[in-house]
């Protein structure tokens, strides 16, 4: 069943109808063990005071003796409940009430008994009184008991079922009632836009819907954040790739069009470094999205510091002809338990920065420090430093600072940030005390 | 025609100084919003291209920045963001026209050209002015239905003097609009030019003011 409120509707209906019957069930034995016990004191005293009223075994007494009486059929009311027969010891009927049968009605000579006459079973209580010479008989149909109860319990159903719909009813409206807040929950829910990811309001809602309202708030608030960056990423990416490409199509038209061989050959040369740069921007945009969208960090990898960073060093060698790399000899001698392909890309982007920013002939230098269960991997290079209002910005995606290298995209140090927090590790950058240049800092869990 | 390119990314900025120079324009390219106020302080440009992301700053300000000083300059915006809430912004802030990047350098130039045009109060892209017709966005040059060969330099100094023919044009003035910053200007560069020109047109279609400088001569005089 899917829906709650024809779920807890049924429910609570088959629980009623349940208790009432149990308690039908229960009325109905208690009330039939009470009429019984009344019954059948009622059969014992009448039985008790037919006998003390009788004066001898003639029948001389007050009570009626006819010859042949009618068994008069008693279904509309209780009258003539009790039949009364006197007989004597002998095995005469001395006497008997009106209605009451010619058979004789018991066979015991005392107590209680019960007795098919005439197609009908007798409750009968009979007394013996050896000194009258008589026994009196006082019994009553058992059919009749049985139709007492009956009634009583019809009784008592009859208004009952009158009242299972009207409850339906009640139940059926108190649900939609309680279950009203669920209800407007998911009409606003249903009323908003896709781009509608406000809070919603859990201050007026039933506690048992909170923590619903709750996670529902949550994911809200983790989709909004996502696609405000998803949009932000996009925006700046679309502007970072739009200019290059406003660029390169200027100096094709350029080429096309200039008489001039020298102006051609400069609009030409200027469309390659353009779609170097532009190539480079859009691996570093891939990145990006890929570091974004990476879930699983595991760092099982066995990595020596030493050799990643001639390996990174190695790869990007045909644009730093006019670098010198230094490489602190620990560094070979540290190994690190972690994830290979980020720490290249951190590394690897790292190097680039201090790269583009050296003047040619600079030095830049790696080192490493071990101490207190960290790691410090530093890379010291040569160029310009970074001014310090701009040392906080500059990991910002596309902030590009004031001392910026003509091939930037303003991604490489975002790059290096987001990569080493999926390591867990951090970047630290400073301006080196002892001449201009930058000190960046890789500080992570040994 | 002096335009000022406003943009920090070196190719394209090395596009625009390329490209606007072929149609006839001498360009100043700057890089940054303070060069670019520096730039409209101490010279005159009968237009700017502007890009809207710098790294100082947005153009945006740069613009409300000369406006402010009652510069009225002919601004054209150039910008990556693609929103139109942009353009109205860079519109109402006092752009006289927007272009979304990336462009096409011919339809930049006329932009351009007509920014500049409207400008100066004419609506028509010819100047015309006794039987001399420039047409500006060619390039050339007619003296009574008659093609006359001029070179870039001659052109851009016979429409200044004819967008406003009563007016005297100094030398200097006529000299910042035919170079940029960087170029060495010979000293007597203006005089050689307008001795070509004369002998191009005629030697009367060009007056002399003593002092002061060069102005179109008046027709039938």
């Amino acid at each position: 069943m899917t829906s709650l409120r024809t779920r807890l509707f049924a429910i609570l209906v088959a629980a009623t109808g349940l208790i009432w019957l149990c308690a039908v069930a229960w009325i109905y034995i208690q009330t039939k063990n009470e009429v019984e016990h009344v019954l059948d004191t009622r059969l014992q005293e009448a039985a008790r005071m037919v006998q003390s009223l009788v004066t001898n075994s003639d029948g001389t007494g007050s009570h009626n003796t006819q010859a042949d009486p009618a068994v008069v059929p008693q279904q509309a009311s209780y009258e003539r409940q009790l039949s009364c027969q006197i007989w004597s010891l002998d095995g005469r009927l001395v006497a008997r009430s009106s209605g009451a049968p010619n058979e004789i009605l018991s066979d015991h000579a005392n107590g209680f008994s019960e007795r098919e006459v005439d197609g009908e079973t007798w409750r009968v209580y009979a007394v013996e009184d050896a000194t009258k010479g008589i026994r009196v008989m006082v019994g009553d149909r058992l059919g009749l008991r049985e139709r007492l109860v009956t009634d009583l319990i019809k009784g008592l159903l009859a208004p009952t079922l009158l009242i299972i719909p009207l409850l339906g009813l009640l139940i059926w409206t108190s649900l939609g009632r309680g279950l009203r807040p669920l209800q407007n929950m998911a009409e606003e829910l249903q009323k908003r836009d896709a781009e509608d990811m406000r809070a919603i309001d859990a201050r007026h809602a039933p506690r048992e819907i909170r923590p619903v309202v709750g996670a529902l708030n949550k994911l809200f608030e983790k989709v909004d954040a996502a696609r405000r960056h998803e949009r932000e990423v996009t925006a700046f990416a679309a502007h970072e790739l739009r200019t290059p490409l406003a660029g390169l199509k200027t100096q094709a038209q350029i080429a096309m069009t200039a008489a001039d061989p020298a102006v051609k050959t400069g609009a030409l040369q200027q469309i390659l470094i353009s779609v170097d740069r532009t190539s480079r921007l859009v691996r570093q945009l891939l990145a990006v999205a890929r570091l974004d969208a990476r879930a699983d960090t595991e760092r099982n990898d066995h990595v020596n510091v030493g050799q990643l960073l001639e390996d990174v060093a190695a790869a990007l060698h045909p644009t730093s002809d006019q670098i010198r790399v230094i490489l602190d000899p620990a560094l070979h001698q540290t190994s690190l338990h972690t994830n290979l392909e980020l720490l290249t890309v951190a590394l690897r982007n790292l190097y680039e920065n201090a790269l583009q920013h050296m003047p040619n002939g600079g030095t830049a230098r790696w080192s490493v420090q071990k101490g207190s269960g960290r790691l410090l991997i530093a890379l010291e290079d040569e160029g310009p430093g970074i001014p310090d209002e701009e040392l906080s910005h500059v990991a910002n995606r596309f902030f590009r600072g004031r001392h910026r290298s003509t091939s930037g995209s303003g991604l490489g140090l975002a790059i290096v940030e987001l990569a080493l927090r999926r390591l867990n590790a951090s970047l630290t950058l400073k301006n080196r005390s002892d001449r201009t240049g930058l000190r960046a800092e890789v500080s992570m869990e040994l | 025609m002096r335009i000022l390119v406003v943009e920090d990314d070196p190719v394209l900025s090395d596009g625009l100084k390329v490209g606007l120079g072929l149609s006839g324009a001498t360009v100043d390219a700057v890089a940054t919003c303070a060069d670019a106020c520096a730039a409209l302080a101490a010279s005159t440009f009968d237009a700017v291209v502007l890009d809207l992301m710098l790294p100082d700053g947005s153009g945006l300000d740069v613009l409300a920045n000369i406006r402010s000083t009652g510069n009225k300059t002919p601004v054209l915006l150039l910008t990556a963001l693609d929103e139109v809430s942009d353009r109205i912004k860079g519109l109402d802030t006092g752009a006289d026209d927007y272009l979304g990047k990336p462009f096409d350098l011919d339809e930049l130039a006329a932009r351009v050209r007509a920014i500049a045009r409207r400008q100066t109060g004419r609506a028509e892209p010819h100047l015309a002015y006794n039987g001399i017709v420039l047409d500006l966005a060619s390039l050339t040059a007619t003296l009574n239905d008659t093609p006359v060969n001029l070179s870039r330099r001659e052109f851009a100094i016979l429409s200044a003097l004819m967008e406003r023919p009563e007016i005297v044009r100094s030398k200097d003035d006529l000299e910042s609009r035919l170079y940029g910053w960087q170029e060495e200007v010979e000293s007597n560069a203006v005089e050689v030019h307008i001795h070509n020109l004369r002998s191009k047109i005629g030697r009367e279609m060009i007056e002399t003011v003593r002092g002061h400088g060069y102005r179109m001569r008046a027709p039938n005089r």
